[in-house]
């Protein structure tokens, strides 16, 4: 019962949001140039399909990638500023300024520094928008481990790197994957921020682009549903890497 | 008899932003092996310092400290400490909590030995059964019981306590004196008990230091003459309210409230 609703609650509210959709289009009677309407959508889906698993597949691999990068870059500046002090007072107004840069802007300096390289493109971006949020989420979480936690190994002569490994890493796994849940969805932005402004790219942000380009707006829409698809599944898929490796973090309920 | 822990002459002083705070001074406590050190004194008087101290976590400015005839100069393998929070890692269940510091002191020693020497503990202070649960589905009291398991499962020369039974509520604390009292008869250690609670500190110790207000010095100790095998009823008998009438001066006296109307 409690299964059912957790599956069938959702659904119905996607079901829903479809059914409101598509009378909003057909109670105005607008042609799908200026809407498609979720009717419109599976011809759509069909007559590209093979793009759009080929596309979606480019997306997804780039997106991915430039997220795991970011992770570990994330991860080693956030341990660095959880430790250091000099490094936590060097580093965080330059990645405050950083992050303050929209990241559209960076696209045409990308593109200029690494011309063609579009797949090195679209994952660099995709890691420059996303490591923010898990340094700081890392940082903050290592420097304000409570000093009793670190003492009841460094009382036992524990060196600092058993002391990381075996308390203010796992302490810290909430925070990184609360962070990791704002950067997965960042990273996706960025890869079709790439994919959509590049000439001649790939991904389902090229996809968009070419049903723009030709006029055909179902297309376009579909890409939409596409990507809002996506971007669910990679969510879920932090969700699920949450709940194994941190799973000891969520308060019993009731 | 031999000491097994000499604090000679111990100054410390924190340094702060309007100069130096000094906490320790001119600080002496002797701990003969075996027994139990209760440290009273007033908040703030640098009695967690003191803690640090003998864990070697800290050097002091002046002054040395010594366990088993050796110079403390930095952490050792031979100590337990327990704080006032429980500390317990969240992500481990209570068992491989209490295996903890058996990982870093016995990194050899087969899983199996662990196991039973933690499992043992665990059913010594009441947490059989509770082996397998989370730290967040036990009780505080609990959580202390398996904090002290942690304590004391690499069979530590000292255990340095610090306020282990401050946040917990009367009966519970006095449930776990008595879990302390039948760990010390079972396991031989040698005992450093901060504490406010003076009750705590005549029921559980076999001397009582008590501080001065900071910078603190011993300014008094006292003997407890009371048996080994003491239960909660000796704390309401003539001899113990004796000495806690007399630790109660002496507190006051630390507070530098000796003149004050009470």
């Amino acid at each position: 019962m409690d299964m059912l609703r957790k599956i069938a609650v959702p659904i119905a509210a996607v079901l829903i949001f479809l059914c409101l959709w598509e009378a909003l289009v057909w109670v105005n009677q607008w042609p799908n140039y200026k809407m498609a309407s979720p009717s419109d959508l599976p011809p759509a889906f069909w007559k590209f399909r093979h793009l759009f698993l080929e596309m979606g597949w480019q997306t997804l691999w780039r997106t991915v990638l430039g997220l795991g990068i970011a992770v570990l870059v994330g991860t080693g500046i956030g341990v660095l500023m959880g430790f250091s002090r000099i490094a936590r007072d060097a580093l965080y107004p330059l990645l405050v300024g950083f992050n303050a840069i929209p990241k559209a802007t960076l696209v045409p300096v990308i593109a200029l520094l690494f011309v063609g390289q579009h797949d090195f493109n679209t994952v660099l971006m995709a890691f420059l928008i996303s490591f923010f949020p898990i340094a700081v989420s890392v940082g903050i979480g290592l420097s304000t481990l409570e000093p009793e936690y670190r003492d009841i190994l460094r009382s036992l002569g524990a060196s600092r790197m058993t002391i990381f490994w075996k308390i203010a890493l796992p302490k810290t796994l909430p925070e990184f994957f609360g962070a990791l849940k704002v950067s997965v969805t960042l990273a996706f932005i960025g890869t079709n921020l790439v994919e959509i402004v590049s000439p001649h790219g790939r991904g389902l942000g090229a996809l968009f682009k070419s049903g723009e380009t030709n006029g055909d707006y179902p297309l376009m829409f579909a890409v939409l549903i596409a990507l809002a698809a996506l971007g669910i599944l990679l969510y879920y898929a932090v969700l699920v890497l949450e709940r194994i490796f941190a799973g000891w973090a969520e308060r019993p309920s009731g | 008899m031999d000491n097994l822990i000499d604090i000679k002459g111990v100054t410390h002083a924190y340094r702060t932003k309007s100069g130096p705070l000094p906490v320790l001074d001119d600080l002496n406590i002797s701990v003969p092996e075996g027994e139990f050190a209760a440290v009273v004194g007033p908040s703030g008087c640098g009695k967690s310092t003191l803690t640090r101290l003998i864990a070697g976590l800290m050097k002091p400015d002046r002054g040395e400290v010594w366990l088993h005839g050796e110079r403390v100069t930095g952490p050792r393998k031979t100590v337990g400490m327990a704080f006032q929070n429980p500390v317990l890692l969240e992500w481990r269940t209570i068992l491989q909590n209490v295996i903890l510091p058996l990982e870093i002191v016995a990194p050899g020693m087969p899983r199996r030995d662990r196991e039973a020497r933690a499992l043992h503990l665990l059913e010594m202070v009441g947490l059989k059964g509770f082996e397998h649960k989370r730290p967040s589905e036990l009780s505080g009291g609990m959580r202390q019981r398996a904090s002290l398991c942690r304590a004391i499962v690499h069979k530590p020369d000292v255990l340095i306590m610090d306020e282990p039974f401050g946040a917990l509520d009367a009966f519970t604390r006095e449930d776990l004196w008595q879990t302390m009292r039948d760990l010390r008869a079972a396991e031989p250690f040698t005992c450093v008990l901060i504490t406010h609670d003076l009750r705590e500190s005549v029921f559980l110790g076999d001397q009582v230091f008590v501080l001065s207000g900071r910078p603190a010095r011993t300014q008094a100790v006292l003997d407890v003459t009371l048996s080994a095998d003491r239960t909660l009823d000796i704390l309401f008998e003539p001899a113990a309210q004796d000495m806690l009438h007399y630790l109660r001066d002496q507190i006051r006296i630390a507070q530098g409230r000796d003149g004050e109307t009470h």
